[in-house]
């Protein structure tokens, strides 16, 4: 238990170190590479939520990523041409303001949890993994065919976003930003674990029946986990968009809902800090094995293959050793 | 839209939904017995269509080329079986859909490594090129009448192989009870290699295949793959029935949507506008379709509860 | 200072392009300082092919040009947009690059190009060319060195309509770049048509299409569908039992995808700006080097990217690429042996440039394509009177 923490202070501590060093040594690509880790790990935060305390394997996670994405990129771009969103009955503008932005893209998709999340909890297992997989490529389908958004070219915001105070171009401040995001999130995150809905959804993972029983309603608290878990997602989607300064139907492909699971499983399912860890050394696999060779992906494949046969826990679960999942 | 160009698109669909069951058939069998979910069945797709493609160049013989895509794709099934999907067996769903992930990437730049960046050329045999009329004065390919005649029969001998077979009654009894069958003296690993083998060798020939009239390329596995997920969940996974069922029912609605929908929303919106509303929707449909049944049925037409 | 990637690129080449690349200090022979340039192409998963031809033309067109002072960094994208963003912040932030290029798709370049522009480096393509770059979104430090999107499609209407076309059907997939193709079809072709048909993007069966242009009556096929899209249009076409004449714009009927395609794409005719057998010396003598270097027939990405390679090197032998705007005026005189024979830049640095009709034959056993006449004359794109600079 205390191993877990401390490595999770190290993880906070490097999250903070790494981007402080390259300011020192004035490398801003690190800080990009370190923000989009951050990102990552804000989207990964949000489907273990769902995956690793609720035990739904939701494979269409991409939907809601896209969703924030989309929700910035609509908003942006209207703000960049002074078109008003809509007019009738009444005047809503664009806006680049990013709290507002952000407060969106989390209702926004939210609200596509809600659907998605009612309609796919009907079923369990293997078919839950596979209808959140097909609502997400419907998504990807549909952003790619409707042209009113730039279709498969998606769409380009030139400047980022504002945020009242701070230079959002400067990439030490924006990682400031997303950094501190992460943080209330994680906080956010670990406080729901302990209470009394966080213990119900991880009772009802843990053993449906005794769920059931004692008089819980699993439905309704797996669809209140699945929507929170949506609108976190959506959030760093948000947030990925802002940092690309670029939005398109790649943010709802199946390969994203995949690489988010990857971030978990890497750092450890059900771990606070898995998704943190594993985002970060996903990040740095493709930043340095994609130096190596043109077909870096052969190596990431084993990797990923050996820590799933091997290293159940993932990277947390192999460096601290006490099991915590159940001591909550 | 005439009655013969109705029929017609009908056929399309029937041979678009026959192709999608062999691979349908392949995911659902596997999940049926071991209660394993394979994302890298794609991959053997993939594999199946390279080989044939590779032994279709060296020798010119379309029907090697169709039986290297079934010794190859089967072989390379027996491989991961024996070498990570066994180990999978009593993982939860997560580590399963990661580790097939992992073999996704593994077996696609593998293929890249290997045969380079470029599509590969695999044809249509001589003797299957052009067209013939049917009763009706439909005029249809060859080669599609082919794949549905094989695809039917493949559906054929997979029934009988489970009704009839000493091997389809372990099968069967897998399914049902996988310690009853371990207890009952039976070699359960070589059952699993010997399905697993059998599903793969199903993938790499609908692979070959569809290869002929397709694009022989790396990454051609997956978008069928995810059709083929919604086939076994429309049809109730594990139930070879209910993937036949499901893939020609995907195969005519994914068919007849793209063909009529822009008809219909022309009869009412500007033309342009039309295409364009119909074919966004069209893309979607059969996902709709999904949805929809499992509205109704949460284990899909023909799954168990 | 030459990265991991880019030697070990140079390895895949040959020796003769590492030395030439390799030599990047000691001082200049013209005395203008070194030019910096990266390169972000798509070398892994579906799209490869297109992307390597590009790199390697690119390396190529490089080696040739005898500047040792040029030195390129090359970098995957996986053809996906916000690694393209993230490759090009990389390059403009850690790697100090001056002149950006490489990209193959569309909307990959539509990430790009605004954010390398908006930091103040040039970003010059080799190969796509949407119409907002062009037109409204056109930018001083933004060149073209292929084409405007609708080129192609609109030498192919040109041609259409040349051959008598009075009903054609046309395609292509639903997304922007489809829906150009068919509108610069339309802009050229002008008459009527027998039908008009959006696919999916990635759609590999097209027997429900094949079924409709056999129902429509039609008296010839357009089409634009690029990469695999394209090889399963056509095997399937030619075993549909219709016999109507095709025409498209080139990318279905490149070198990259001609092997894959065979037979079925014999006699077809396709526009493009360029086609090996081009009879001009430095697109003979581009053709025999790319040959001998890599062992096959360069494609229109490898030309593009050959012509891109050169440009830097006439403007980097002028001006100096830190004066941005002397490097810029240099560029847009193109003053460089274009392998297309004529070659200059309309006011929104888009090429004005011929489009020719070239047919697919077999050379041996080997299919290509050989020029068999002229779609248009000095085109220039449509979406240059919005672009102000």
């Amino acid at each position: 238990m205390i191993r877990e923490r401390y490595l999770n202070m190290m993880v906070l501590a490097l999250l903070v170190l790494v981007p402080a060093y390259a300011v020192l040594m004035d490398e801003p690509f690190t800080i990009t590479l370190a923000t989009r880790a951050v990102i990552f790990a804000l989207a990964g935060v949000g489907l273990n939520l769902a995956l690793g305390q609720g035990g739904l394997v939701s494979f269409g996670h991409a939907a809601y990523f896209g969703m924030g994405g989309y929700a910035m990129g609509i908003l942006a771009s209207h703000a960049q041409n002074y078109e008003p969103l809509m007019e009738v009955p009444f005047v809503i503008e664009g806006t680049n303001s990013m709290p507002v932005i952000w407060l969106v893209a989390i209702v926004a998709s939210a609200l596509l949890a809600l659907l998605i999340g009612a309609l796919s909890l009907r079923t369990t297992g293997v078919y839950f993994i596979m209808v959140t997989l097909a609502f997400g490529q419907m998504f990807y389908y549909f952003t790619i065919s409707w042209p009113a958004y730039g279709g498969e070219d998606g769409l380009s915001i030139y400047v980022r976003n504002q945020f009242p105070g701070l230079n959002t171009l400067d990439p030490i401040q924006f990682y400031g930003i997303c950094f501190v995001l992460l943080l209330a999130v994680l906080y956010g995150v670990n406080r729901l674990n302990k209470s009394p809905f966080g213990l119900a959804l991880n009772g009802a993972h843990q053993n449906e029946e005794r769920a059931l029983t004692v008089g819980i309603n699993v439905y309704r608290l797996r669809l209140v986990a699945f929507v929170i878990s949506g609108a976190i997602t959506g959030l760093a989607g948000a947030l990925f968009a802002d940092l690309n300064r670029f939005v398109s139907p790649t943010m709802f492909s199946w390969g994203v809902s995949g690489e988010i699971m990857i971030f978990i499983i890497l750092g450890g399912v059900a771990r606070l800090f898995g998704p943190v860890v594993g985002a970060a050394v996903y990040i740095m696999l493709e930043h340095f094995l994609g130096g190596l060779s043109e077909y870096w992906f052969i190596y990431l494949g084993v990797i990923l293959l050996f820590v799933v046969l091997f290293a159940k826990g993932g990277i947390i679960g192999g460096l601290s050793k006490k099991e915590t999942r159940h001591a909550g | 839209m005439t009655t013969i160009l109705l029929i017609e698109q009908v056929l399309n669909g029937l041979q678009f939904g026959v192709m999608l069951f062999l691979m349908a058939a392949g995911l659902t069998l596997i999940f049926g017995v071991m209660g394993l979910i394979n994302l890298a069945h794609g991959s053997l797709y993939m594999i199946g269509a390279f080989a044939a493609a590779a032994v279709a160049a060296w020798t010119g013989n379309f029907l090697l080329a169709l039986m290297a895509s079934l010794i190859v794709a089967a072989i390379a099934g027996a491989i991961i079986e024996l070498t990570v999907i066994r180990r999978l067996y009593d993982r939860d769903h997560l580590d399963q859909v990661l580790a097939t992930f992992a073999l996704i990437l593994i077996f696609s730049e593998a293929t890249r490594w290997v045969f380079g960046s470029f599509p590969l050329f695999l044809n249509i045999p001589d003797a299957l090129k052009g067209t013939i009329i049917l009763p009706g004065g439909i005029e249809y390919s060859l080669y599609r009448l082919t794949i549905i005649l094989i695809g039917l029969a493949v559906a054929v001998g997979l029934f009988l192989l489970i009704s009839k077979t000493r091997v389809g009654m372990r099968i069967r009894a897998g399914e049902n009870d996988r310690e009853m069958i371990g207890a009952l003296g039976v070699d359960i690993s070589v059952l699993y290699t010997m399905v697993f083998a059998l599903g793969a060798a199903l993938a790499g020939l609908s692979g070959a295949l569809v290869g002929a009239i397709q694009s022989v390329e790396v990454g051609m596995g997956e978008p069928v793959l995810i059709l083929a997920f919604v086939v076994i969940v429309i049809g109730g996974i594990g139930s070879i029935k209910g993937a036949l069922a499901g893939a020609i029912l995907v195969g005519l609605t994914d068919t007849l949507g793209r063909t009529m929908l822009p008809v219909i929303f022309g009869t009412f919106m500007e033309a342009s506008s039309a295409t364009t509303v119909g074919s966004a929707l069209a893309s979607m449909l059969i996902y709709i379709l999904m949805a929809g049944v499992l509205l109704f049925k949460p284990t899909g037409l023909f799954g168990k509860a | 200072m030459i990265s991991t990637k880019t030697k070990q690129t140079l390895k895949a080449v040959g020796a003769a392009t590492a030395v030439a690349l390799a030599m990047t200090s000691g001082a200049m022979a013209d005395g203008h300082g070194k030019v910096k340039v990266g390169l972000i192409t798509t070398l892994t998963g579906g799209g490869a092919a297109l992307g390597v031809d590009i790199r390697d033309g690119f390396l190529l067109g490089v080696q040739q040009a005898g500047n040792d002072g040029i030195e390129v960094v090359v970098e995957d994208d996986q053809r996906k947009p916000d690694i393209a963003v993230q490759l090009a912040d990389k390059m403009i932030q850690s790697e100090n690059v001056d002149i950006l290029t490489g990209i193959v798709w569309s909307n990959l370049a539509l990430a790009v190009a605004p954010a390398a522009t908006a930091q103040g480096k040039f970003y010059i393509s080799p190969n796509a060319g949407p119409a907002q770059l062009a037109g409204k979104g056109c930018h001083k430090n933004y060149f073209n060195v292929a084409w405007q999107n609708d080129g192609p499609h609109e030498a192919a209407g040109a041609h259409a309509k040349e051959l008598g076309f009075k009903k054609p059907f046309i395609l292509a997939p639903n997304y922007p770049a489809g829906k150009d193709a068919l509108t610069g079809f339309k802009r050229m072709y002008g008459g009527e048509l027998a039908g008009e048909l959006y696919t999916k993007l990635g759609q590999t069966d097209y027997a429900a299409e094949l079924a409709q242009i056999r129902a429509a009556d039609a008296d010839g096929i357009f089409f634009f569908l690029p990469g695999g899209m394209g090889i399963s249009f056509l095997k399937q076409y030619s075993d549909s039992g219709i016999e109507l004449p095709v025409v498209g714009p080139a990318f279905s009927f490149d070198q990259t995808i001609l092997g894959a395609v065979g037979e079925a794409a014999m006699g077809i005719h396709n526009t493009a700006q360029w086609s090996p057998d081009l009879d001009n010396a430095a697109s003979k003598a581009f053709v025999e080097s790319f040959k001998a270097e890599y062992g096959r027939i360069p494609s229109i990405y490898a030309q593009q990217a050959f012509d891109t390679a050169n440009l830097i090197a006439s403007a980097a032998a002028k001006a100096d690429v830190k004066d941005m705007d002397a490097f810029r005026a240099a560029l847009l005189e193109a003053d460089f042996a274009s392998t297309r024979g004529d070659f200059k830049f309309a006011p929104n640095h888009h090429p004005i440039q011929d489009f020719y009709v070239r047919e697919v034959i077999k050379d041996g056993d080997v299919y290509t394509n050989k020029i068999i006449g002229v779609a248009l004359e000095d085109r220039q794109d449509v979406y240059g009177v919005d672009c102000k600079m």
